[in-house]
Formats: C-alpha cells, sequence, structure tokens
C-alpha cells in the first residue's frame, strides 16, 4: 500500500499547507469589519471554482490509480505472477497521447492569444489523435486476446486489462468535454471566455491523463 | 453545465426561480429540497436495515422459535443492515442530506456552486439504492456474505446471494460512489468558493468543518472500495484471481489461481476506516454547534476543535489494518498499527474535553437537540473507551470474533452518530418546515432511546467478555457459555424492539408537526449561525433575498458581556455589538 499513502500523502500535504496558512495565527473569536482579502465573492470567480472542482476531480483520480498501483504491486509479490510481454502497439499509442496533449496545449494558447481560427483545427487534431489513441488501445487488447493472452491467463494480464481500461475510460470521459468544448467552437456563438475556460481546463485533464499513462505504461514495463 | 454565476444574477432572480411542481420538488436544483431528498430516501432505506436487525435480534433472543429465518436469510440481513447503515443511510445522510442543507446556507451562499451536479448526485444515488433493494428480489436474493464482503467466501457457492446477489451489491456501491463523487465535489468547491463576504475558514461553524473535511476523507477514500469492487466483479464473471486463491470448490476446481484475500482486506479497509470518520466528523461538527448554541456559551477551543478534526482525519488513513490483526501480520506491522490506532485518541479526547468544558458554567437549556447532543457525548465516550481496548492487538485477538466488537461499533458509530442525526433533525427542523414539534414527545424519544440502547449494548459488551461469538446464526451445545448467556440474549432482543418500536414517536411528532405544529419563530434557538438570519422563514430558493449577507464574526458570540441578547448572530457588525468576547485582553 505504499504506492496509495505516498500519492495520499501529498495531497493531504499540500491541502494542510494551505489551511495552514488560512489559519495560522488568527483569532476568530475578534469580530472585525470585514476586509476585502477575506473572501472569494459571493459564488467565486467562475472560473476558479471550475478549476478548483477540476483540481478535487484530479485529486481523486489520483487516489483511484494510486490505489490500483499499490494492489499491482502487493499481487505482484505473490507466487503465480508471470510477467507479460506488452504489446509494441503501446509504443504507437503513447506517442498518440503524447502528441494529443502537445495539440492540446497548442491549442490553449491560442485560445488565450484569442486566435479564434486556430481553435477549431487545434481541437479537432487532438480530437483525432485521442480517439486513435484509445483505438490503438482497443486494437492492442484484441491482439492480446487473440494470442492465447487474454485476461485470466495470469493475474499480470487482468492487471493489464484493468489498467489500461481504466484509463481508457478516463480518456473518453475527457473526450465526452471535449466534444462539448468542440460544439461550442462550430456553433460559433458561446463567449469567448467561456470557450477559453473550458480548453484550458480540458488541456489540464489531457495533461494529467498523459502523466497517468506514462506512470502506468513505465509500471507495466518495468514489471 | 451553463451556469450563470448567482452573483450576477440578483436582479433576475425571478426569471430563474422554479415554478412548476416537478421543477421545485422533483427535478431540483435548489440544494434545500436535494437534501430533504437525500434525507428521505436515506431515512427509508435506514428503517429497511432497522427491520433487518429486528429479525437477527428475534433469531438470536429466541432461537428456532421463527420458522421465518433460516441461516441463509440470517446472513443476508446481517449484510444488508450493516451495508445500509453505514453507507445508504449514515453517510448519505450526513453529506448528502445535513451538508446539502448546512454548506449553502452556514457559509452564506445562495446555493451550490454546480446545482445540476447536485441534482444528478442525488439521482445517481437513488439509483445506487434501486439497484441495492432489487438485490431483494433476484434468484438467491441479496448477498450473504457479510458487510465486509470478504473473498473468497463472498463470491463462492455456499454463501447466500452468490450470483446476482453480490453483483448487484457491488455495482451498487460503484454508483453509490460515482454519486457520492459528483456531490462531494461540490461541497468541497462550495466551501472552498463560495463563503460570502467575511466568512473566513476560520469563522466557519464547526457543522461546516466536520462535513468539509468528512466530504475531503470520502473523496479520498471511496475509490478504494471502487477499486476493490471493480475488481471482485472481474473475479466473480471473469474469472481473474486478483483475490481468488487456489481453491476447490465442493471437490471441484473453480479454475482460480494464487490470488490474495489480504489484498482484498487492504483496499476495503483503507476505505472502511476512514469511513468511520466520514460518518464521525460531521457528528462531530454538528453537536459542538449544538452544545454551543443550547448552553448559550462559546465552544470551547475553537481553533483547537479544527485542527483535532483535521489531525483524525489524516490520521485515520494510517490506521486500518487494525480491522485485520486477526487476518496475521507481521509483529512489526501490528505495532505500528496499534500505536497509530492509540494516537487518535488524542484528538479525539481533546474534542471530548472541548465539548464538556463547552458545558461548564454553560447556560444549559436541556431542550430535546441539547439532550441528545449530551447522550452522544456519554455513548461516544463509551464507544470509544472500548476502542482503545480493541486497537491493541493482544486484547483484539481473543475479543475481535465476539459481541464486544459488535458492542463497541455499534455505540460508537451506531448509535453516537444517530443520537447526533436525531438532534440535529430536532435543532434545525423549525428552519427546514417552519414548524414547531411537540417537546415532550421530544424528550421521550430521547429518553427511551438513549437509556434502551444501553440496555441492548451493554450486556453485549459483558457476553463478550464470556466469549459469545458474534455473526453466529445459533450457539448451539458450546461449553463454555452458562445458560445465562441466552437470557441476556433474550433481554438483549428485548430492548432492541423497544428501541425500535420507540422510533415510532419520532416520527409521529414530525408528521404532527407538519399538519398540525405551531408556526415557529425565525430563530427559536436564538442561534448565531447565519442559516437562522435568513429574510424568509424558512428560506426560499436562492436563500437570502437580494442582498447576501456579510460574515463580520465567528459563529459562537454567545452571552457576551455589555450585549443585551445573550447571542450576537455572525452578520452584526463589529460597531453595533461588542466586537468579541476576549477583545479588550487581546493587547
Amino acid at each position: 500500500m505504499e504506492i496509495g499513502l505516498i500519492a495520499l500523502a501529498l495531497i493531504l500535504a499540500t491541502l494542510l499547507g494551505w489551511l495552514l496558512r488560512q489559519s495560522f495565527n488568527t483569532q476568530p473569536w475578534v469580530a472585525e469589519q470585514v476586509s476585502d482579502t477575506a473572501h472569494h465573492g459571493p459564488l467565486g470567480d467562475d472560473s476558479n471554482t471550475r478549476l478548483i472542482a477540476l483540481l478535487g476531480l484530479l485529486a481523486v483520480v489520483t487516489s483511484f490509480f494510486a490505489l490500483i498501483f499499490s494492489a499491482y504491486a502487493l499481487r505482484m509479490e505473490l507466487g503465480d505472477w508471470v510477467p507479460m510481454t506488452e504489446p509494441q502497439l503501446l509504443w504507437l499509442n503513447t506517442g498518440m497521447l503524447i502528441l494529443a496533449s502537445i495539440a492540446f496545449q497548442w491549442t490553449r494558447n491560442a485560445a488565450i492569444n484569442g486566435i479564434r481560427s486556430r481553435l477549431l483545427p487545434g481541437l479537432l487534431v487532438t480530437g483525432v489523435l485521442t480517439l486513435g489513441f484509445v483505438l490503438g488501445q482497443f486494437v492492442a487488447w484484441q491482439q492480446l486476446q487473440n494470442s492465447g493472452q487474454g485476461i485470466t491467463v495470469n493475474p499480470s494480464n487482468a492487471f493489464f486489462f484493468f489498467l489500461t481500461g481504466a484509463h481508457a475510460v478516463h480518456i473518453l470521459g475527457g473526450l465526452y468535454v471535449w466534444g462539448r468544448a468542440t460544439i461550442k467552437v462550430i456553433m460559433g456563438n458561446s463567449d469567448g471566455a467561456v470557450i477559453r475556460r473550458s480548453i484550458e481546463l480540458c488541456t489540464i485533464y489531457w495533461h494529467f491523463l498523459l502523466l497517468v499513462w506514462l506512470i502506468l505504461f513505465g509500471l507495466l514495463l518495468s514489471t | 453545465m451553463s451556469y450563470v454565476a448567482i452573483a450576477d444574477r440578483d436582479h433576475e432572480q425571478e426569471h430563474h426561480d422554479p415554478d412548476t411542481f416537478i421543477t421545485k420538488y422533483i427535478w431540483s436544483q435548489d440544494h434545500k429540497v436535494i437534501a430533504i431528498q437525500y434525507g428521505l430516501t436515506a431515512i427509508f432505506v435506514g428503517l429497511i436495515a432497522l427491520g433487518l436487525s429486528a429479525m437477527m435480534r428475534l433469531q438470536l433472543g429466541f432461537p428456532d422459535e421463527f420458522s421465518f429465518i433460516n441461516p441463509e436469510n440470517y446472513y443476508q440481513f446481517i449484510t444488508m443492515h450493516g451495508m445500509i447503515m453505514v453507507i445508504y443511510l449514515l453517510t448519505a445522510l450526513f453529506l448528502g442530506g445535513f451538508g446539502n442543507y448546512l454548506i449553502p446556507l452556514m457559509c452564506g451562499s445562495r446555493d451550490m456552486v454546480f446545482p445540476f451536479l447536485n441534482m444528478l448526485s442525488y439521482w445517481v444515488y437513488l439509483l445506487s439504492v434501486i439497484i441495492l433493494i432489487a438485490s431483494f428480489f433476484v434468484p438467491g436474493g441479496s448477498t450473504g456474505a457479510g458487510w465486509t464482503l470478504y473473498p473468497p467466501q463472498a463470491i463462492m457457492p455456499g454463501t447466500p446471494g452468490v450470483d446476482l446477489g453480490i453483483l448487484l451489491m457491488l455495482a451498487s456501491l460503484a454508483v453509490f460512489i460515482v454519486a457520492f463523487t459528483m456531490g462531494g465535489l461540490n461541497y468541497v468547491t462550495t466551501v472552498l468558493q463560495a463563503r460570502c463576504k467575511g466568512m473566513t475558514l476560520m469563522r466557519m461553524p464547526l457543522s461546516v468543518w466536520g462535513i468539509f473535511i468528512a466530504t475531503i476523507l470520502g473523496l479520498l477514500a471511496f475509490p478504494a472500495l471502487l477499486v476493490s469492487a471493480i475488481m471482485m466483479i472481474f473475479d466473480k464473471t471473469l474469472m481473474t484471481s486478483f483475490f481468488m486463491p487456489a481453491i476447490s470448490s465442493m471437490g471441484a476446481d473453480p479454475g482460480y489461481t494464487g490470488g490474495s484475500p489480504i489484498l482484498f482486506q487492504h483496499l476495503f479497509w483503507f476505505f472502511g476506516h476512514p469511513e468511520v470518520y466520514i460518518v464521525a466528523l460531521p457528528a462531530f461538527g454538528i453537536v459542538s454547534d449544538l452544545l454551543s448554541t443550547h448552553a448559550r456559551k462559546n465552544i470551547f477551543g475553537y481553533r483547537m476543535m479544527v485542527w483535532a478534526i483535521i489531525a483524525i482525519g489524516g490520521l485515520s488513513f494510517i490506521v486500518w489494518a487494525h480491522h485485520m490483526y486477526v487476518s496475521g501480520m507481521n509483529p512489526y506491522f501490528g505495532f505500528f498499527f496499534a500505536t497509530t490506532t492509540l494516537i487518535i485518541a488524542v484528538p479525539t479526547a481533546i474534542k471530548v474535553y472541548n465539548w464538556v468544558l463547552t458545558l461548564w458554567e454553560g447556560n444549559i437549556h436541556l431542550r430535546v437537540p441539547m439532550l441528545f447532543s449530551i447522550g452522544f457525548v456519554f455513548t461516544f465516550i463509551h464507544g470509544g473507551l472500548t476502542g482503545l481496548f480493541l486497537g491493541n492487538v493482544t486484547i483484539d485477538l481473543p475479543l475481535s470474533d465476539t459481541y464486544f466488537v459488535v458492542a463497541h461499533f455499534h455505540m460508537v458509530m451506531g448509535v453516537s452518530p444517530v443520537l447526533v442525526v436525531f438532534g440535529a433533525i430536532y435543532h434545525w427542523w423549525p428552519k427546514i418546515t417552519g414548524k414547531m414539534y411537540n417537546e415532550t414527545l421530544g424528550k421521550w424519544h430521547f429518553w427511551m432511546t438513549f437509556l434502551g440502547t444501553y440496555a441492548i449494548y451493554l450486556p453485549m459488551h459483558y457476553l463478550g467478555f464470556q466469549g459469545v461469538p458474534r455473526r453466529y446464526f445459533s450457539m448451539g451445545n458450546t461449553e463454555f457459555m452458562p445458560d445465562s448467556a441466552q437470557d441476556l440474549n433474550a433481554f438483549i432482543t428485548i430492548s432492541a424492539l423497544f428501541v425500535a418500536a420507540t422510533q415510532l414517536l419520532f416520527f409521529i411528532n414530525i408528521i404532527w408537526s407538519l399538519m398540525r405544529g405551531p408556526k415557529s419563530d425565525p430563530n427559536p434557538w436564538d442561534a448565531t449561525t447565519l442559516e437562522w438570519q435568513t429574510p424568509d422563514h424558512p428560506p426560499k430558493h436562492g436563500n437570502w433575498g437580494h442582498h447576501l449577507p456579510e460574515c463580520h464574526r465567528w459563529a459562537y458570540d454567545y452571552s457576551v458581556p455589555g450585549y443585551e441578547d445573550d447571542f450576537i448572530p455572525q452578520n452584526v457588525p463589529a460597531d453595533k455589538a461588542p466586537a468579541g468576547r476576549d477583545h479588550g485582553g487581546e493587547h
């Protein structure tokens, strides 16, 4: 469970540091005039609110994957574990996911600089690359299944399918949000700030899932 | 979600108000309505679980008297009782119910920051409840694996509900976790982003603190349950061997290879222990506010109370293996987990001392919410002390499979949070409905429940010391148990049925209040927190009318010297009332 604990410790330490800054040396029992620094506004700045909700979601997803990694490490120690050979196709898929992240970053920069003409091509390229990644993963599962390396053969196979499947589901969830952002751009009647905010948040999510994939892939390769 | 920041909405408030019955009460995005939906659903399944416990007690108190209880459905009763009470009642009621109602009102916001997501959270929760209840009616019935669902027995023939029952249970948990995550992200973001002007974190009422930290625990711990549920579904349906060891079942080889049942236990309790505090922390927070309000005194050691909540939350993640002493472990691990477990007693004891010190020289009003709060302090101390016994490996091993453990966890996370639930419902009932309940009936409800639970659980500790094993359908001819153990068991059953029946008083009271109850004052307890200062009573959609409140002080300005009233609401400016209790002494 060390991996789970380390991930958790990082999340909790971040939270704790922030809470300390909020509460250190305050005297809550003293009433005083409201100072402007002491509030975030009635419903907060909307983009900030969404960013915080996204960061919260990323913490949950981090916990989810860290716990599967923990289970992986614990299960690996048992006698029946036979390391499996990962399909070579995963390298290609990894490349596509990296490119998708780069494309999203490029789109985001365009959105921030107000270059609206670049948004749709950027989003479409990102979408195609990401879909390519998911399809590639699907093909890899098929290859394994056909070569007699199905999910029941060995726990290492079972974990392979579970981990890559869970990651793919998170990518598909991201694609849903990407789809909404893309439709907004195509319809062209949304506020520029709204679109920019969606794209910014999506980019963070894409980079995060790329990071999860790289760690996951590294774990699979090294064991 | 096309969400218009409500801050910009003030002038167009009218246009957004839900006007049909459906948008107002069914597909509502108003946090108060969603809170009530969560609360009613949770209480409904809680009543089912209460009925199940009555059936178990009938069997234990009067073995073989009731032909409709056989070993199979006895185990199904145990399992469903435990799972429903812990997750579908307490977690949903404290976070989905009280969290939803109190966070926006106490923080001075108009609603949760993502109202649509909030609505979705409730309907997905309802779906998980429906899946859970459906498992009663499928062939083979619901699962009888025990609420911990330990493999291999949970998915092996011989356990009740091994086919569809266990799958529906796991699916229902997964759906519940999705619902909780949607709600939880909303609560956390609302606390962080939507507090009114002047509501600093360290001015938030402790109820909000408790719910806030419990939600964070839930968000980080529920994934462990999700992971284990998915892996168990794989083991069951796809014949993988995450948890299932090489095992023969009734002479046949089901085809599993060396999986690890212990791995499941780690994952389950990595969720399971924080879950205790997901239920306890909101109770801690709420009880702090109730004690302070009804004792007309500021909470003792507010900052310490906040940090104790945070410390308990953090520590709860590194004690999980104390549930697994009997599974066997490296003695150093046992030592580690015993130490961390006992360390949790420190912040918890701080809280208990502070509650008692809040009462010290207070102007105590023994109204119904206060009775339940003080009752909680008693039951929580008793349940907590037996926790110190069980935290030690050497004491846990002989006691772990006895009634002692049943008594311990029912006192500490059954009775205690439920007393707070009742206290909180009585306390906020006037705000939620605008009506008063019958005080006398409420007091009868408290005393019969409080004394009745002691009649149930005190003898159980004794039975545990005698070695009476838990989980058994019937005791058989066991030499070491005196015959009087059975007499005590019959007494416990009668007490349990009595306590279950007295809950009718509660329902009679609230139904009477809804139909005939007198109108309540907008602030019947003279409380300081913002939810009692709303312009409408009960608060309407948007909570605050045209102007958001401003917070000028903490939530505990009770009996401040030099002020005419014995309370100063949080929205009273510093120049209109004394600027805090110790203001003069701070120079």
